[in-house]
């Protein structure tokens, strides 16, 4: 079936008419006349959509986006951001005539005297977790894939945006309900704002418009977090869709693929349908979870107050891998006084500059990539993250430090439940989340290049087939059977790898040209970046496989059982 | 050796100066007392002389560390408490010692501590009013909520540095902890307070006074009877466990249903696709 055929066939800016109208259609026609609509909805009701399911992960994110504006608008009408004193009169007991504040407060009414409120409450925290897992997981299949190269590098950029923004919602979400482990955590944030060298302070009283907590920081958090970051976010999440229709989605190599092209469904009614389902499916594992698990039972921590804590102290998950550096983080010898001036360098790097580095890294990846690679082609379809060994190496080196800050940051819970000693956890990481990366690089790239050579294996001698044959002789061999077209096509239809290279070293006077040390450097970078992987197959060499494979018996040789070395008649 | 007998020539000489000159009543009470002392001495000798030296005066390894402290002055609510819960006698030293099946019966552990008792001073056995958080029940709601919520206050305040805000424990330097408080009795709970078990502070009268402690222990108790308002607690330990199971349930199985929907197409022939 040639899948292109599903592609509308005319781009036309008016809509096909029937005979006679219908009601329905009457209405529709007047509707389109002063809005003119349909041109616009026929292009793109019938885009296309390529199918896979790693091309949905951006969608978890979308829909729990859209489940935390429900279930947000929901709190709203019941929570009140304030710092007021207030007694607690509600329904649960142990708190009752206790003074509290009116944020505390107006969140145990959502949890124990609004109806459906802890429900709705713990879907929100629940999707809010989601929405982030779902980003990061949604940025790891677009790096391991390639999408991010030209055009698309402005999409990525947004996307980065919007993970940071997530987190920092998330953040200010966390700090609301004013319980115990809210205000522990914009303690914290209040130390590490201090942290800052020179303007520290000086932030820290903007932030808090006092001395810590003042009476300030839950109403500022709350326009933060009921409309300035949400409006950022939809705002730059209605970018990221624009772009994403603009540039067509990516889609993966095979036959009838092409830079060109998108085969798949159009969004109407197939790919429609299957999204709007999608979305169903995020609210109903979302209200399961809401409904089933608890999440910040903050009627356990109790109201904040400064001179009380609680062993667990965490931050969710998304703050996990910062807050591991700084649990990790060596004390002494870092925290300097010059001139009556404290300088915690040993709170401020990890929690201030390494999130802020990473962040950084991750927005220019894209950049640094081309500029190594020198590739300024247009990439509409995937690769393998075995086809770019040192992307995928680096990412994962990425994710494993990533893992091992977080371990740093669950240190003390995973010390009793595993029965370690924190100390040794502590210091144990304290050396791998600079050993574990590096490994996990050299291990993954090694890999992928492996998996890349055994594809080229199976493009020119066949897959194995397990069939074992005896020749004549009494050797045994497994017959490899040649690949499918299809498949052939697949594997071997990526664009090689460019590797930048120097026009020229030195110039016609056999002097070296000004302005090269950047370039040598880049071409080095080049060449160790796609130097070892293995390049596709030109089709002369699939030809001259095939043609190989055809008549002959290529198999591999297995030693028989008396050790006797069988050397296996070809017949070409 | 000398030291004991002086020590037991000591014991004997006020038992029956005591027996003497004391009426007729009490001397029969103390001549109980002795006996149980008596007694004491020689589970303590057999069971745990071995670690805290022969008149508990603690005993120091070849290299000066502690076999075992010296049991002068922690007085019986110590050794009720370390025998009562298991931990005493140690069979292994370690950075943490745990409570385990109790190795001595009520009467034994009695005798335990008063010997240890009458090394020194400390604290005695509290009755059970002391610790009882029955007296609940003869209070107006009210005041039970206003106990339960002190209780509660004193317990976010003093104790969730190391016992979590759920009574869950938490992770003490070295590898040791400080113990999950499910089902730990009232009485336990009462003489762990009183004698702050190894890195545990002690929370003497002075800190807390009685009536605060037994509404702590109230306050536990609701811990331990409190529906789980929000569902499955998912081990109470905070967001660690809450972000794990973000992972693993929530994107696990909304990661699973997309490859279900990407794997179900309108194509009539099922099957890997090709296109
Ligand atoms: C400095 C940390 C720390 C603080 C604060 C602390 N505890 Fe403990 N607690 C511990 C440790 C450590 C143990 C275990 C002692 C052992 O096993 O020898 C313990 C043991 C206990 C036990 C015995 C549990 C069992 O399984 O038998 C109880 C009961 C207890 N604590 C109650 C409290 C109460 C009530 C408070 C507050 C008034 C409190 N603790 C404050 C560290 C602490
Ligand atoms: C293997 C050595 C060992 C044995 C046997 C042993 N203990 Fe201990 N005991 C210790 C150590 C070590 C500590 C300190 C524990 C800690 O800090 O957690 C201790 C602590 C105690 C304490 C608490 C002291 C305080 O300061 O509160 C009491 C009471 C006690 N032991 C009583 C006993 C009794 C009674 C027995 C016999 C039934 C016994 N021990 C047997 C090693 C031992
Ligand atoms: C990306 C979007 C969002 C994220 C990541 C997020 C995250 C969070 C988190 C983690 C909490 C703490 C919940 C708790 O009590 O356990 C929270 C609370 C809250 N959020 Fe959001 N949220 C988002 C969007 C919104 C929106 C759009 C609104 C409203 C318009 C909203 C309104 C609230 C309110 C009122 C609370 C306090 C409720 C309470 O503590 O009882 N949120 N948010």
């Amino acid at each position: 079936m040639s899948t292109t055929s599903q592609v509308a066939d005319t781009n036309g800016t008016t809509a096909a008419r029937g005979g006679k109208p219908s009601k329905v259609g009457g209405a529709a026609q007047w509707a389109d006349e002063r809005l003119g609509l349909a041109g616009l909805a026929k292009k793109n009701l019938r885009k296309v959509f390529p199918d896979h399911w790693s091309f949905m992960l951006g969608e978890i994110a979308l829909w729990s986006f859209v489940i935390l504006l429900i279930t947000g608008v929901f709190l709203t009408f019941w929570f009140n951001p304030s710092m007021g004193e207030i007694e607690y009169q509600g329904s649960y007991a142990p708190l009752r005539g206790s003074y509290i504040s009116e944020a505390f407060n107006s969140s145990l009414t959502i949890s124990f005297d609004v109806r459906g409120g802890l429900l709705l409450r713990q879907m929100h925290h629940w999707a809010a977790m989601l929405f982030i897992a779902s980003m990061l997981v949604h940025m790891m299949r677009v790096f391991f894939t390639g999408a991010h190269r030209k055009p698309r590098e402005i999409n990525w950029l947004i996307g980065v945006m919007l993970l940071v923004l997530g987190t920092l919602e998330g953040f200010t979400g966390y700090s609301l309900p004013d319980d115990l482990l809210s205000g522990t955590g914009v303690r914290a944030a209040d130390g590490f704002v201090k942290s800052i060298p020179v303007v520290g302070t000086y932030g820290s009283f903007l932030l808090f418009g006092d001395e810590f907590p003042g009476t300030d920081i839950i109403p500022r958090l709350y326009i933060i977090h009921v409309l300035l970051i949400p409006g950022l976010l939809l705002g730059l999440i209605a970018a990221h869709m624009l772009l994403l229709v603009y540039h067509k989605h990516t889609q993966w190599p095979g036959p009838g693929r092409t830079e060109k092209n998108v085969v798949g469904f159009p969004m109407l009614p197939v790919y429609a349908a299957k999204a709007g389902g999608f979305f169903f499916i995020v609210f109903g594992v979302t209200a399961i979870m809401g409904g089933l698990m608890t999440i910040n039972p903050v009627w356990m921590y109790g109201p904040y107050d400064p001179s009380k804590v609680t062993a667990g102290s965490q931050p969710d998950w998304y703050m996990g891998w910062p807050d591991g550096a700084l649990r990790i983080m060596p004390g002494p010898g870092f925290e300097w006084h010059l001139l009556g001036v404290t300088l915690s360098w040993n709170v401020f790097v990890p929690i201030i500059l390494l999130p802020t580095l990473t962040i950084i890294t991750l927005l220019l990846l894209p950049f640094i990539e081309s500029w190594i690679t020198g590739d300024k082609r247009e990439h509409h379809l995937l690769q393998r993250p075995r086809d770019a060994p040192t992307r995928t190496a680096f990412m994962v080196a990425l994710m494993t430090m990533y893992g091992l800050f977080w371990i740093a940051g669950g240190n003390d819970i995973i010390a009793i439940r595993f029965d370690l000693s924190i100390n040794q956890i502590t210091y144990i990481l304290r050396v791998m989340v600079f050993l574990g990366p590096i490994i996990a690089f050299i291990v993954t790239r090694r890999w992928c290049i492996s998996l890349q050579r055994h594809d080229r294996e199976k493009v020119l001698h066949g897959y194995e087939s397990g069939i074992l044959e005896r020749s004549p002789e009494g050797a045994y061999s497994e017959r490899h059977q040649p690949l499918p077209a299809g498949d052939t096509f697949t594997i071997t239809q990526r664009d090689g790898d460019e590797v930048y290279t120097l026009e020229s070293e030195k110039d016609a006077n056999g002097v070296q040209a000004p302005g090269t040390r950047g370039q040598r450097l880049r071409a080095r970078l080049s060449a160790w970046y796609a130097g070892s992987n293995v390049q596709p197959l030109t089709p002369a060499e699939i030809e001259e496989a095939q043609h190989h494979g055809d008549h002959g018996h290529d198999g591999h040789e297995i030693e028989s059982s008396d050790g006797r070395d069988n050397e296996l008649s070809k017949t070409d | 050796m000398a030291g004991l007998l002086v020590l037991l020539l000591g014991l004997a000489l006020t038992g029956t100066a005591y027996a003497a000159f004391a009426p007729a009543g009490q001397a029969e009470q103390a001549v109980a007392d002795q006996e149980l002392i008596d007694e004491g001495r020689e589970l303590f000798l057999v069971g745990c002389a071995f670690c805290h030296g022969q008149n508990g005066e603690g005993v120091l390894d070849v290299r000066g560390n502690q076999l075992g402290p010296s049991l002068v002055g922690v007085g019986a609510a110590a050794v009720d408490f370390q025998v009562g819960t298991g931990r005493m006698p140690m069979v292994q030293p370690g950075q943490q010692n745990p409570s385990k099946n109790v190795a001595y019966d009520e009467q034994e552990t009695e005798a335990l501590a008063a010997y240890v008792a009458a090394l020194g001073p400390g604290p005695g056995i509290p009755d059970e009013e002391t610790y009882s958080s029955d007296y609940l029940d003869d209070l107006s709601d009210e005041e039970r909520d206003a106990a339960i919520n002190r209780g509660q206050q004193i317990f976010l305040t003093n104790c969730t540095a190391c016992h979590n805000f759920n009574g869950a424990g938490g992770a003490m330097p070295r590898g040791g902890y400080a113990p999950d408080l499910k089902g730990v009795s009232e009485k336990h709970i009462y003489e762990a307070m009183q004698t702050g078990p190894s890195q545990m502070d002690v929370f003497s009268d002075g800190n807390i006074p009685p009536e605060n402690k037994r509404e702590v222990i109230a306050f536990l108790n609701t811990l331990d009877e409190e529906p789980a308002y929000g569902g499955f607690t998912l081990g109470g330990l905070g967001p660690v466990s809450e972000g794990l199971f973000a992972w693993l349930i929530g994107i696990g199985s909304l990661v699973g249903f997309a490859v279900w929907i990407a794997a179900h197409t309108t194509r009539t022939k099922k099957g890997k696709a090709q296109a």
